[in-house]
């Protein structure tokens, strides 16, 4: 293969992604390997069920689509785009400031844009990746059921995820022009975020607002929405057609996308290399900014180490798209207090476990920032401190950080129910003291940049912290409500956090048990 | 002179320290007196890091003793530490910090008094002319710049004993000389300071005494001429041998007779 062309450039970066993967598979204990596999084979059966329940009472299947399903599927495919597109403005700013190989390759003879081009089409492929893992399920109940038609789903998800790194590329280029390249990063992160919520959140809080429930599909189904939408045979259901697998529909739909984007990647591309080498060179002649005396506080090691921990989570881009993510989906939640409210209904039964499953998988990401992602830790290992202080520092600011988000939902619902209000302050501190420790079980240092990967990078930490969060919201659910049987949730929470002790990589290896901040990896001579 | 030995500011004897099998550090012995400047040097992967990187606690040795101004390191490694700071090659300061907070970070760690804190970190970032940047986070700061930063903090509560593994990586002339000064005025405080370089000029000119180090021991060690004659250098044509001959030599001659399988 001749070098520098764009087969040469794709069987490259093919290489490079295939040995990612597989060190990734490497780098896991042989157990690990195995709870994997198994962990993924459950829930390849379990989505196929709920896939064959859900879709069982539709006898719409095999039958010519009404006005209903083209409604139906319209909304499946604009949820599941805002969340391709969402992907792509990552993928596309990830590009932007990745530096890696690029410089190597900029300061090369070889076609640059040639090489973005590829990397172009590898977001294509990750934007598609969620979605079609997703819908696999559902397509084969579909295909069982209704025929092969329903297979034009597969085309449909590549073509949507063709048109979303288009729009995405557009936005992000857009942003750097606008805001310029060291504004954009945080500046696409938050647009990603909330791209990726907004359209399921409008479609609550139109169900909420007019016809009072939270379901989305009750209100897309509803009468009022139905009687406002074209009859079928509109080109309003374009797409749904595509998806429905109507021929005709389906080429004009691929068409289209690939068309859109082979001419942005033909206009893009070669203006990549020099946005990354913008984006690369954001440090260079820095303002100076001298700080006043005044900036040097008199703390103990806890305060200083707790000082230190909020400072690095308020300034992290992440976070902060992350805290607006979480406010955004919690807005319909809070509407639902006030409906409730408004009516004399008991909504703390819905609410405290929403909130405190919310608490509990914020906490673990601002946990995973201050415990694995230490941008220090030689320092903080030669610091003359206990470790056992630190970890108590670092306690204290995951579960105040989280506390910090969460105040004004609990105080909504502390009005309203202040036994719901108790219950679900006690849930959101315990999720978040659980999520730390899980965190610290599993702790592996990485760049605080990798933290959007840690859940690929440690499903099983994933599955454990996911499992505490339900535990714990559970428990305040029940005890909001002065069940008794809020004590097994709680036995499974803590059950689960001791199992996480237990299996967790830093208990075992060469780290002694007073040491919390190994770092990993082979260690340099 | 009153013939009193200066204190010993880190005694290791007998450390020893394997991955998977393979001796990184084999049975090493080593004593720095305080005021000395003391360099390590070794080919790569010769066991220097991890050397370093024991004393100052990042790693446990399999084997052996570390005593720091006659603290015992692995027993009391708290203790050890207040009076230990260790920089290292990959300047590692936190990106969304200022270097001011992350001085203040590291005061507050080393329980430094703020007034103390305050006036040595101010000076310390004046010195390395990083004063007009004090404000600005730490990602914005060249490497250079950020390698300045750690060894601001490396200093700022005042060590005993400072442990720097290739310092001077990634500074300009003019960095790197102001470094070195700032060293010696430490020495003449009365502070040790254990170093490892690649730049052999460098070591020469600096180190009171240098250690050679080779497959995880010590196979060399003294001041420049002590090193000659143990080199073989010392002949009269051969008097002014460089470090850089004097160590090639060494590290070329095979091994002494027990140091292959250890004892």
């Amino acid at each position: 293969m001749q070098a520098g062309t764009l087969a040469w450039f794709a069987q490259q970066e093919w290489r490079l992604t295939w040995r990612d993967w597989q060190a990734m598979i490497r780098g896991r204990r042989r157990g690990g390997i195995a709870v994997l596999l198994l962990l993924a084979l459950t829930a390849a059966v379990l989505l196929h069920v709920f896939a064959a329940i859900m879709l069982h009472p539709n006898p719409a299947l095999a039958e010519a689509p009404d006005k209903q399903v083209l409604v139906i599927v319209s909304g499946i495919v604009a949820i599941s785009w805002s969340l391709m597109l969402s992907q792509a403005m990552e993928a596309v700013t990830r590009a932007f400031y990745a530096r890696g190989d690029l410089e190597l390759i900029l300061t090369s003879p070889a076609n640059a844009a040639r090489l973005f081009a590829v990397r172009i089409l590898a977001m294509v492929v990750v934007a598609a990746m969620t979605v079609l893992l997703l819908s696999v399920p559902f397509v084969n109940v579909l295909t069982w059921r209704g025929g092969v038609h329903w297979l034009a789903i597969y085309p449909v998800i590549m073509a949507m995820a063709m048109l979303a790194v288009t729009v995405a590329i557009l936005l992000a280029v857009a942003l750097f022009h606008a805001i310029g390249p060291s504004r954009t990063r945080l500046a696409s992160q938050i647009v990603s975020a909330v791209i990726g919520a907004v359209f399921a959140i409008i479609l609550q809080f139109a169900a909420l607002l007019f016809i009072g429930t939270a379901d989305r599909l009750a209100f897309l189904t509803s009468a009022r929405v139905l009687a406002a939408m074209p009859d079928p045979g509109s080109r309003v259901w374009l797409v749904a057609d595509a998806v429905l697998g109507e021929v005709l529909p389906l080429l004009l739909v691929i068409a289209v996308a690939a068309a859109v984007l082979a001419v942005v990647t033909a206009l893009m591309a070669p203006r990549f290399g020099g946005i990354v080498l913008a984006c690369a060179s954001i440090g260079d002649g820095a303002a100076a900014k001298p700080a006043s005396r005044s900036a040097f506080r008199n703390t103990t090691p806890r305060q200083s180490f707790r000082r230190k921990e909020w400072i690095l989570l308020r300034r992290d881009p992440w976070l902060l798209s992350q805290t607006l993510v979480q406010v955004l989906y919690l807005l319909p939640a809070a509407y639902m207090v006030w409906l409730a409210f408004d009516k004399g209904i008991a909504a703390e039964t819905i609410l405290v476990p929403l909130l405190v499953t919310a608490a509990g998988q914020f906490a673990g990401g601002v946990a995973w920032l201050a415990i694995s992602g230490e941008d220090a830790p030689d320092l903080i290992q030669t610091a003359p401190v206990p470790q056992a202080w630190l970890l108590r520092g670092t306690f204290e600011a995951v579960t105040s950080s989280t506390l910090i988000v969460f105040v004004p939902f609990l105080l909504a619902l502390a009005v309203l129910s202040p036994a719901g209000g108790a219950a679900c302050l006690a849930g959101i501190v315990l999720a978040a003291l659980s999520a730390t420790a899980i965190q610290h079980s599993f702790r592996l240092q990485a760049r605080r940049g990798r933290l959007r990967r840690r859940q690929t990078a440690s499903r099983l930490t994933t599955y454990i912290e996911a499992l505490s969060s339900i535990a714990w919201a559970t428990a305040a659910a029940l005890a909001s409500t002065g069940s008794w049987l809020a004590a097994l949730p709680i036995g499974i929470a803590l059950l689960t956090v001791g199992m996480a002790w237990l299996v967790g990589p830093s208990r075992g290896g060469t780290a002694a048990p007073s040491r919390g901040y190994e770092r990993p990896g082979p260690q340099r001579r | 002179m009153d013939g009193a030995e200066p204190q010993l500011a880190l005694d290791i004897s007998g450390l020893s320290k394997s991955f998977a099998g393979r001796m990184a550090v084999d049975c090493l012995d080593l004593r720095v007196k305080a005021g000395e400047f003391y360099m390590l040097l070794g080919a790569n992967g010769a066991g220097k890091t991890t050397t370093l990187r024991m004393i100052v606690g990042l790693l446990q040795p399999d084997y052996g003793a570390i005593s720091v101004y006659g603290i015992n390191a692995l027993a009391e490694p708290i203790a050890a530490k207040q009076v230990m700071a260790w920089l290292s090659d990959e300047p590692m300061v936190y990106d969304k910090l200022t270097p001011v907070e992350y001085l203040d970070f590291i005061a507050g760690l080393w329980s430094v008094p703020r007034e103390k804190g305050a006036a040595t970190g101010m000076a310390l970032l004046d010195l390395l002319g990083l004063a007009p940047h004090a404000g600005s986070r730490c990602e914005s700061l060249s490497k250079g710049m950020r390698q300045k930063v750690a060894l601001a903090g490396a200093l700022v509560h005042d060590p005993k004993l400072i442990v720097l593994d290739e310092p001077l990586t990634g500074l300009d002339a003019h960095s790197a000389r102001i470094v070195k000064d700032i060293l010696r005025n430490r020495l003449r405080a009365g502070c040790a300071v254990i170093m490892t370089t690649h730049i052999l000029d460098v070591a020469e000119r600096m180190a009171d005494r240098i250690g050679v180090i080779e497959q995880g021991r010590l196979i060399a060690e003294g001041t420049m001429a002590e090193l000659r004659v143990q080199a073989g250098r010392d002949n009269a044509d051969e008097a002014g041998a460089s470090l850089e001959e004097v160590f090639l030599t060494l590290v070329a001659a095979p091994p002494p007779p027990d140091a292959e399988g250890g004892d």
